[in-house]
């Protein structure tokens, strides 16, 4: 496994601890896997945590009292640990066990914003976000007669913060954000929009799924309420993700799911709660993929976040130079330095999925489609649009091979421009 | 079935599309999108008294196939009769196209003939209210 410190990345190492990288498409084509925005892929060491813990020690945890129940409940606060330290949570009862990101938003808008907003109070979110951190407070406001509110974008697909005073008032309970759009890539001011939401008495709940694979996160240090992430995009497992939360806000939120592992005592009529984080993991939690995303942050953290991030920017800035010399191909979103390794691409006279059709045909991956960000594709006035998505497996030959592609793409459409025979229909 | 995808019958049924626009007075028109890509498409006829398709139109956008295969549609449709539409099948709509569609294009090439099916299924249905002008 590749190591740390401040050795040159090596890609070509890590690449070996991907296993479904090494492999042939179609017409023997390598795989150019870039749509990690989506799902990130596995390294062995992931693979091989899911398999030792169904080959040696599966048993459900915080039941059984034998010794495979001990060991894999063991595994799986072990996990909570790493997670904790991951993102700087001060308790380690403040990592809560999801199935995703998604799973966490929701626990957040039922179990925090159905209890506590009020008619005529506002969550402030933007048009960049998910549907995941945007529907959840849509059905809470209409459940509490809150109301949402629209911090705008700049042209560039920047959240306009210049008249946020207007909109960020006392009225506003909690400003709901993402700290990097999986659309445009644009890298949101997390510590700033906290600072700026506690002074008017508001929370913060953002949205890591793409930032906290890609880069340092430290709820401490930006001082933010809420956290969500998915494991499948950390290089773990698919069905488990995470709620960060500060200790106090989960005490007070109300339960969402309910069940077996949440209750403190049950009665015929009523039932009172078990202390966070079981209080929100009703049922049995999908603890192996618990412990394979530990594993994933300990390889994550091996090879060292900031060193990712260093690697993936510098592979951004080259996928943007090599892009923008392309005619007829606009990138979304702002400058490469104010963004992740995403870039959503519109070419002229050409379908995004037309477009990832034919990139698929030279083993190039990617996604077509509005990503889950209807108003975001509305505001820019298009119904889709195509986005590679980087990650520090991937390599600047990878993206000669996407330009390639992108290249024999257009001309599929190209050379028919105007030379075809004459209009029968 | 060709293995190249965009071949020039789906290119030529893109470029230079059959019936395209507005009937000026059709007997029905439906449209529908597909919501993960936003490919629109909207199928107009009009149906002479022997229940017979005499003209077929669409509109629309979005990407080669889902266009290509509404234009198909149309050029193919027109002079069946309304109860041989009830027997035209996805698998004869995918036929009609001569590509091979991975499962995640099948939703694009059959836009046009889901448009088509959701207007047939409802001109079955009895009038609710009859029309009294």
């Amino acid at each position: 496994m590749a190591t740390s410190g401040d050795l040159p990345f090596d890609v070509e190492s890590v690449r070996r601890d991907f296993p479904i990288l090494d492999q042939r498409l179609l017409n023997d084509k390598p795989l150019v896997y870039l749509d990690t925005a989506a799902t990130s892929q596995k390294p062995r060491i992931v693979i091989d945590k899911l398999v030792e813990c169904c080959e040696k020690y599966n048993s459900n945890v915080h039941r059984g009292i034998h010794q495979l129940g001990d060991r894999m409940t063991t595994e799986l606060e072990n996990a909570r640990e790493i997670v904790q330290r991951f993102i700087g949570a001060k308790d380690v009862d403040e990592i809560v066990f999801t199935s995703g990101t998604t799973m966490s938003l929701n626990i957040v808008a039922h179990g925090w914003g159905r209890k506590f907003l009020k008619p005529g109070d506002e969550i402030l979110v933007n048009p960049m976000e998910h549907h995941a951190n945007l529907v959840p407070w849509q059905l809470a406001a209409k459940a509490t007669g809150a109301v949402l509110k629209y911090i705008p974008l700049t042209n560039d697909g920047r959240l306009d913060l210049s008249h946020l005073d207007e909109l960020l008032t006392t009225r506003t309970k909690l400003v709901a954000v993402t700290a990097m759009s999986n659309v445009l890539g644009t890298i949101n001011p997390i510590g700033e929009l906290a600072q700026r939401a506690h002074a008017v008495g508001a929370l913060i709940c953002v949205d890591g799924a793409q930032s906290v694979p890609h880069s340092s996160t430290n709820v401490r240090a930006l001082n933010i309420d809420f956290l969500a992430f998915s494991g499948h995009k950390l290089y773990g497992p698919t069905g488990i993700g995470v709620l960060w939360a500060r200790k106090e806000l989960l005490e007070s939120m109300d339960p969402f799911l309910a069940g077996g592992h949440m209750i403190r005592e049950v009665f015929e009529q009523s039932s009172t709660w078990a202390d966070p984080p079981a209080k929100f993991e009703a049922g049995t939690c999908p603890f192996i993929e618990a412990v394979a995303l530990g594993a994933a942050i300990e390889y994550v953290t091996k090879l060292g976040i900031d060193r990712i991030a260093k690697y993936e920017h510098q592979l951004s800035v080259y996928a943007h130079q090599r892009l923008n010399e392309v005619p007829g191909v606009r990138i979304l979103g702002p400058s490469v330095e104010h963004k992740g390794a995403i870039l959503s691409l519109v070419i002229d006279g050409l379908h995004a999925h037309d477009l990832s059709d034919l990139l698929d045909r030279e083993g190039v991956a990617i996604r077509a489609g509005h990503h889950c960000t209807m108003p975001l594709h509305e505001l820019l006035g298009l119904t889709s649009s195509a986005r590679a998505s980087l990650a520090f497996y991937n390599t600047r030959s990878e993206i000669d091979k996407l330009i390639e592609a992108i290249d024999s793409a257009k001309k599929v459409f190209q050379r028919r421009s105007g030379s075809r025979p004459g209009a029968t229909r | 079935m060709s293995d190249e995808l965009y071949d020039d019958h789906i290119l030529d049924h893109f470029e230079s599309p059959y019936h395209k626009g507005h009937l000026d007075c059709p007997t029905c028109s439906h449209s529908d999108k597909n919501p993960i890509c936003g490919d629109q498409v909207t199928i107009e006829l009009s149906i002479d008294e022997n229940q017979r398709v005499r003209q077929a139109f669409f509109d629309g956008k979005g990407c080669a196939i889902s266009q290509a295969a509404a234009s198909i549609l149309c050029e193919s449709i027109e002079g069946k009769t309304l109860a041989e539409l009830q027997e035209f099948q996805a698998k004869d709509m995918l036929d009609l196209l001569k590509v091979r569609l991975t499962a995640s294009r099948q939703k694009c090439g059959l836009l046009g003939f889901k448009v088509l099916k959701t207007m047939l299924y409802s001109l079955e249905q009895p009038k609710a209210v009859e029309e009294t002008a």
